[in-house]
């Protein structure tokens, strides 16, 4: 058996120790790690994440318990202080001595500080430990303003953190522009304004002469005479390897610092190995993860018995979301392989800028940058690493809609070789031949067996793309059936409940369905019951999403919120103190919601029946927040009391929410009424929106906030009150019968053949012939409304579920909460 | 609030303790009951007549919330939903179906006479 001694315990080194379990157990090797920092590896490239939660376990790489558990010995809070090759020993700095037969240096790197004057004052920090955050942390509770050296990745994470603590941030940078190694002008000038946008001012070419102050800084000043006053200075220039070792050792060192390593990753002692940002590898040092893994993994291979595997350089391609902003920069970013031709798109308003360079003879791409909108980045990487032919016109690649072609064909031209998943090394080809090698193809079970798509998830939608055209190919129809349990779509659903009067989950899934139902399915199906029947939703409780199991909507930590229906948004003094004095009563946290309504939260599980009965006596009726149902009919004050307004919005926003009140659909439904064009109730926002004109209505409709946002199409104009309901009965009964579940009426209309027009013939024109079918079937559902809530605290058996404990009547013990401002809020995930 | 909850295997039993009525329970649906501080999720699976217990907690974010979760098949595997982020366990081995590391904790039911046994070890 050989002796493997890890020094240094970070993601290198943690990855270095999972990929040799894999491949070797304790009787092959016997290994310890050496750790300088008191807490095993954690991942330092989300640190900022440590800012939001202050818990080192969830940025633990893993749990001590794992290196146990695997058969590995970790010494935390040791450094390892010399290398005596000769006797293959190591010695660390409180005496211990370690022999081996193989040693691994994976003591990454340290912060780079420049020889500024005054970099010792009290107040200056380095960003690279969980220890540095800490003091970091402590410091700022005392100060207001706080700036960061560096405008690199690093450095603008840092201001994030900062900006995070709530300070005055600034960055400073020496280049002209932002992370000057990965983009260009125009790029750095995109992620600028975008970042200033978010409140950190950015200061560049400036060159550091002196950080000023009495013991504690209280400034910087500039060479150019300027100078900015500050009360902390995190400083994040660049990283230096940690190589301490080598000198004494008689190691040699690359031009940058860095073990010397060959392309086994061996320094020029053949037993002692480099990995990670200690290693100098034709002198250059990689300050990324990527890189460092790969290196482990040539080490691991060479170990087991694999010579062949070498590291042959990395890619410096990187993609990430900084402060919110997607940034990717990959291959040769900044052009400047001779005779390349850049082609760039720059969309100021939605503030996008993409470029890529492409060789001189216009028929590769040799890299690129995109900013605000990297959702290209994994296709133009593989263009760039493939060496794929361009498309005919190159500049389809970075402009807009046409993408889909290219992506479809990318997709298609990539080799099996490529690399899809850079986490774990997934090839596409190995995806393809797990999807061929299964019976039942399932997508779940393609990642899970492959690991595709399992790590930051970057890849996933190539993953789909792949999955789909691969069952394309093998001559399958991809059809958007519900789910392994019922071969049937939605819509195809909905007919067979109405047509077949079916009436209970159990009946639907024992005639057409196989097997017993999962999560996808029984709520799917509850909505398209409760759309169809309208019957108690809690008649079958245990098909419904948690929310409507308990009439809703649960929250962090397990307590629920309680949002009462208030019409058009108005509501008496009377009612505002008895929503008061409910939530004084339970200590509810109350917040005004963006559908005029007001929100308790905090409530527990055994309160809800008491808070309801309380509010019910108080005249509110159920609100349907936790449902796929009918929110909020929302309302400008219109023209009773608005010297603008051209009719009575409020008025008729009161009479559409009650009429659809409890009307469940396959996603939630929200809507407006404005009552002249200035639109202040946001009509053009919602999934029906009606804007006052002259003479009646503007109709319009599919339009949503959210992810994605989308504006309102107009479906009729200059209507009055009695058309603009019958086209939303017909409008929003079509679409509880045609669309998939969970999508919004803006993803239905986008799916829908035709689109608008179509639309248009359907609802206003009667093309199909269905228009008083579907009048009907909405006069049905609103005729079967009842207030859930009011039903449900009538109905002893059911209220008797509302506890948290079936057998005592104790509240969940576990459920925190801490105050907040003069409420509470749930403590935070743990 | 994690290491308290270990699998129990039917062979390990060395005691039951009654909890609850058959008749308590909701149709392919679960509860929650307090056994000696733990909290413990006990289903009820109609369809193929079967129950299964498991921990409350759903390791993902250390939430009580798994007996409120809904209930299904994953082919054969009988398995549970947690209502938080869609997590889904094995109600037989306890395993994430997920494909993620965190697994939950199982234990033993009986059912005699009408009420409802866990099994202790």
């Amino acid at each position: 058996m050989k002796k493997v001694l890890v020094i240094g315990n970070g993601m290198v080194s943690y990855k270095f120790c999972e990929k040799l379990r894999s491949r070797a157990d304790g009787n092959q090797f016997e290994v310890k790690v050496f750790g300088e920092e008191t807490i095993p590896a954690y991942d330092r490239v989300h640190l900022s994440e440590y800012f939001s939660d202050q818990s080192d376990e969830k940025l633990l790489m893993a749990p001590r318990a794992w290196y146990e558990d695997n058969d590995i010995e970790l010494v935390t809070g040791k450094l390892v202080t010399q290398i005596d090759r000769e006797n293959k020993m190591i010695k660390t700095h409180t005496g211990e001595k370690e022999s081996y037969d193989y040693l691994i240096l994976a003591t990454g790197s340290r912060a780079m500080v420049p020889p500024i004057e005054g970099v010792n004052k009290k107040g200056v920090f380095v960003y690279r430990t969980i220890e540095d955050l800490t003091q970091i942390i402590d410091f700022s509770r005392k100060v207001k303003r706080g700036a960061v050296l560096g405008g690199g990745l690093l450095g603008l994470e840092a201001a994030k953190a900062l900006m995070d603590l709530k300070l005055e941030t600034q960055v400073v940078e020496f280049a002209p522009r932002l992370m000057p190694r990965q983009l260009d002008e125009q790029g750095s000038a995109m992620l600028k304004s975008k970042i200033e946008a978010l409140g950190i001012e950015i200061l560049l070419n400036k060159n550091t002469k002196e950080i000023i102050g009495n013991g504690k800084l209280n400034g910087l000043e500039f060479t150019d005479g300027t100078r900015l006053d500050t009360d902390m200075l995190v400083i994040s220039c660049g990283i230096v390897s940690r190589d301490e070792l080598a000198g004494k050792a008689g190691l040699e060192t690359g031009p940058r610092g860095g073990f010397k390593v060959n392309e086994h990753m061996q320094t020029n002692d053949p037993d002692i190995y480099a990995i990670g940002e200690a290693a100098s590898f034709n002198g250059m040092v990689y300050g990324l993860v990527a890189p460092g893994y790969d290196m482990a993994e040539v080490v691991v291979k060479r170990l087991t018995g694999d010579k062949e595997h070498l590291f042959k350089g990395a890619d410096m391609s990187t993609k990430l979301k900084l402060i919110g902003v997607d940034v990717g920069s990959f291959g040769d970013a900044l052009g400047e392989t001779p005779g390349c031709v850049p082609i760039s798109f720059e969309d100021k308003n939605a503030g996008i800028y993409k470029r890529v360079n492409i060789s001189a003879d216009r028929k590769k791409l040799l890299g690129g940058i995109l900013i605000g909108d990297a959702d290209d980045y994994g296709m133009l990487l593989q263009f760039t690493k493939n060496g794929m032919a361009l498309p005919p016109n190159p500049e389809d690649l970075i402009l807009g809609k046409r993408g889909s072609a290219v992506a479809g064909g990318g997709m298609d031209d990539l080799p099996d070789s490529t690399q899809i998943c850079s986490c774990e090394d997934v090839s596409k080809g190995e995806i393809i031949q797990a999807i061929k090698e299964q019976e039942k193809p399932d997508l779940q079970q393609v990642r899970k067996c492959t690991g595709a798509g399992t790590g930051c998830g970057a890849c996933s939608p190539m993953v789909g793309d792949i999955y789909a055209a691969t069952l394309q190919s093998m001559g399958k129809v991809v059809r958007k059936t519900l789910c392994a349990h019922f071969d049937y779509t939605r819509q195809e659903l909905y007919s067979l409940i109405k047509v077949k009067n079916v009436r209970t989950f159990d009946d639907l899934l024992d005639e057409y369905g196989t097997g017993d139902g999962c999560e996808t399915c029984k709520p799917a199906v509850a909505s398209l019951l409760a759309s169809i029947w309208n019957d108690k939703i809690l008649k079958q409780d245990t098909i419904q999403d948690t929310n409507d199991r308990f009439l809703a909507n649960i929250q962090k930590g397990g307590s629920y919120s309680v949002v009462p229906r208030v019409p058009g948004g108005e509501i008496t003094p009377d009612k505002l103190i008895a929503i008061g004095a409910v939530a004084k009563r339970y200590g509810l946290y109350t917040k005004i919601t963006g559908g005029q309504r007001i929100d308790l939260f905090g409530a527990r599980l055994n309160d809800l029946p008491r808070i309801w009965r309380e509010l019910i006596d108080a005249g509110f009726e159920s609100g349907h927040a936790y449902g796929k149902a009918l929110r909020t009919v929302k309302s400008c004050v219109g023209s009773t009391w608005c010297r603008f307004g051209l009719h009575d919005s409020v008025s008729f926003a009161i009479e559409i929410e009650n009429r659809y009140k409890g009307l469940r659909s396959p996603h939630k439904l929200k809507g407006a009424v404005s009552g002249c064009r200035r639109e202040c109730a946001e009509a053009q926002s919602k999934d029906f929106g009606l804007i006052a004109t002259e003479i009646g209505y503007n109709l319009y409709v599919c339009g949503n906030g959210g992810t994605n946002p989308q504006h309102a199409k107009l479906l009729a104009g200059d209507i009055d009150e009695k058309t603009a309901i019958k086209y939303l009965d017909r409008f929003l009964m079509f679409y509880i019968r045609t669309a998939e579940p969970l999508n919004r009426t803006s993803v239905w209309l986008n799916k829908l053949e035709g689109g608008i027009e179509y639309l248009k013939d359907v609802v206003v024109n009667d093309c199909l012939g269905i228009g008083e079918e579907l009048e009907k079937d909405m006069q049905a559902l609103i005729a079967a409304y009842h207030c859930e809530w009011k039903e449900a605290i009538n109905d002893e058996k059911m209220m008797s579920r509302f506890r948290h404990f079936a057998n005592v009547d104790d509240y969940d013990p576990t459920q925190q909460f801490v105050p907040m401002r003069e409420m509470k809020k749930p403590a935070d995930w743990e | 609030m994690l290491v308290q909850y270990k699998t129990i295997k039917p062979e390990e039993v060395s005691a039951w303790k009654m909890v609850l009525n058959e008749t308590d329970f909701p149709e392919n649906g679960g509860l929650c009951v307090s056994v000696d501080g733990l909290q413990i999720a006990i289903f009820k699976f109609s369809r193929r007549d079967e129950w299964y217990a498991t921990q409350n907690l759903c390791p993902h974010k250390k939430q009580m919330i798994l007996s409120r979760g809904l209930i299904g098949a994953h082919g054969e595997e009988p398995k549970v939903a947690c209502p938080f982020h869609k997590k889904t366990f094995s109600l037989k081995t306890g395993k994430n179906l997920n494909g993620d590391e965190c697994e939950i904790a199982t234990y033993p039911v009986k059912i005699k006479d009408g009420k409802v046994y866990v099994g202790y070890a």
